[in-house]
């Protein structure tokens, strides 16, 4: 790379940049006095009326002088800036350049062009070059003739699909997404109990998939997920099918392009894809918790890959999750819960809410098993034809959570062992009393699909759901 | 060559060394975890009742959620009253 000198006049240029061209005959006449360098960025022959411009395509000079706007002229005393101006004002450029009546030819005035340094793309690549990007992450080579996804593949990174190599250029991209210092600790992992800082989850929501915007969004379910009530570790280690769901409010989804109408639980959609995914992989390559070790799952279910979609809020006339868990409206945020897969609640003839409700009642004390209650938390996700009947009849969210609660009482002899000739089921002492499938608040209802299909769905909840176990738990999107 | 930035915690997990097996239980403590899980109590009261018979002092503790590793204060407790722990980990 060139040196820069310590006295004297710089002047950074491109040829592609008008006013570089505009500027080349005040170039020329400062040259002939003998006191201006002229670094050019894209054609190391122009200017070509300056004897021997400074080739500095790979703008090595242009990055250590923190260019911006070309041109951009500098007057150097002792290796430090004396004065700068960036492009073309003839007085300015009189006042730095130390020279009265220069490019008088020329307008008074004309605005620069952006600089090439810090285009997208090159300024990550300058600032890897120079050993700036504040990553402490260790630094993996990958051989040269070694396939780069087989690596990652074979240092057990994956959920199974492949993923994006986390390069320093694409992390650093990815921490543009949010304004927090990246050695900021967001929380603990579980099982090995390890720091998640932001560089940390950044890396694996470049491997996941993320665009920078995502960020955000990822940092808050990790926040949330890593929530003592939330239990992390249990959510993990249990037998039993569950791992994380996240759902997002507020107008991040829209900004981000996230889906909450047609096939909003399935695939198809980058943003909640790869949201969901970030928050496995951090479990997995920052925590340590995989899958026949300390995750224990019998069966597990396919949202362990990725669990995440928006609630359609626009079109309900009910409040949004975020908003019933205490947030104000307008406010992003997202809510884990602790859940797994998708049981469908098929009701096409129901037009009153009290059919409807009913409906759902019966299936929703379906969960787990016929025979258990309170079974688990659960989340009903209600479809947009389905919430109509209830909104043209004036139910609130409210509403029907009290009407449901009714719904799911069960006399409890039906639940005692052995009764219905199932051995699965209570103790005796049950025998008598009438029992509801949920603890109280373990019911959550959100809204999202599409606009054609009476198709509503549960996503069951973890056995031990509540206090003692997982709560679900509601953090804000912070930028 | 490809530089990747590493997305585990660079460490091995924490992994301590198991304290040396007791060659036998005389004049030790054993300390019988129940971590709520159910009829955990039928195998520990068995226990307690098979090693109390051999004159061996038994201390008995319990989980407050099976969902939840032990709370830290409980731990501690352990670590100073018993030598030995057992814990029934399944129904």
């Amino acid at each position: 790379m060139p040196l820069i000198p310590d006295d004297g006049l710089i002047a950074v240029v491109k040829r592609d940049c008008p006013t570089c061209v505009l500027a080349e005959p005040v170039l020329a006449e400062l040259a002939r006095l003998g006191a201006l360098t002229v670094y050019t960025q894209d054609d190391p022959t122009f200017p070509g009326s300056v004897a021997a411009p400074v080739d500095d395509t790979d703008l090595g000079v242009s990055h250590r002088l923190g260019i911006e706007i070309v041109p951009t002229l500098i007057r150097r005393a002792d290796g430090k800036d004396a004065a700068r101006t960036y492009g073309w004002d003839r007085a300015e450029w009189e006042r730095v350049a130390g020279f009265q009546g220069i490019g008088a030819d020329l307008p008074a005035f004309q605005p620069g062009c952006g600089a090439k340094n810090v285009e997208p793309g090159v300024l990550e690549r300058l600032k890897i070059r120079f050993g700036e990007t504040g990553l402490i992450a260790r630094r993996i080579e990958i051989g040269g003739d070694e396939d780069e996804f087989e690596a990652m593949f074979e240092r057990g990174w994956s959920d199974g699909l492949p993923v994006v190599p986390p390069t320093e250029e694409r992390v650093l991209r990815m921490l543009q997404g949010t304004t927090r210092d990246p050695q900021e600790l967001v929380g603990i992992v579980p099982p090995n109990l390890q720091p998640a800082t932001v560089e940390k989850i950044a890396i694996n929501a470049v491997m996941a998939g993320c665009k920078p915007e995502y960020l955000p969004v990822v940092l808050a379910a990790v926040e949330a997920a890593l929530d003592e009530p939330f239990t992390m570790h249990g959510v993990l280690a249990t037998t039993m099918y569950v791992g994380p769901v996240v759902v997002v409010n507020g107008p991040v989804r829209r900004q981000i392009g996230m889906n909450a109408k047609g096939n909003a639980l399935g695939q198809g959609n980058r943003a909640n894809a790869t949201i969901g995914r970030a928050l496995q992989l951090v479990i997995r390559n920052i925590g340590g918790g995989r899958p026949r070790e300390v995750d224990r799952a019998t069966l597990g279910n396919p949202g362990k890959y990725t669990y995440c979609f928006a609630e359609d809020e626009e079109g309900s006339s009910w409040e949004p999750l975020s908003v019933e868990r205490g947030l104000p409206r307008g406010v992003s945020a997202v809510t884990v819960f602790a859940g797994f897969g998708l049981q469908g609640i098929v009701d096409q003839k129901s037009r009153d809410p009290e059919s409807l409700a009913r409906s759902m009642a019966e299936s929703l004390k379906a969960i787990h098993n016929v025979k258990l209650a309170p079974a688990c938390d659960a989340m009903l996700v209600v479809c947009p034809e389905h919430e109509r009947t209830f909104r043209n009849a004036g139910w609130s969210k409210a509403r029907l959570q009290q009407e449901l609660r009714a719904l799911c009482e069960i006399p409890g002899d039906t639940l005692v062992a052995g009764a219905r000739g199932i051995a699965e089921g209570g103790p005796p002492s049950l025998a008598g009393r009438m029992i509801n499938k949920f603890r109280p608040g373990g019911l959550l209802i959100v809204r999202a699909g599409g606009g054609a299909g009476m198709f509503s769905g549960i996503i069951g909840g973890w056995s031990a759901g509540g206090a003692a176990g997982s709560l679900p738990v509601t953090k804000e999107v912070k930028t | 060559m490809t530089v990747l930035l590493d997305p585990t915690a660079e460490r091995s997990p924490t992994s301590r060394e198991r304290l040396p097996r007791p060659d036998s239980l005389e004049g030790l403590t054993v300390g019988l975890l129940d971590i709520s899980k159910p009829r955990g109590d039928v195998f520990l009261d068995r226990i307690d009742q098979r090693l109390t018979e051999r004159g061996i002092t038994v201390k008995r503790y319990m989980k407050p959620t099976v969902a939840k590793t032990a709370p830290i204060p409980l731990r501690l407790q352990m670590g100073g009253e018993v030598n030995v722990v057992i814990e029934g980990l399944a129904d």
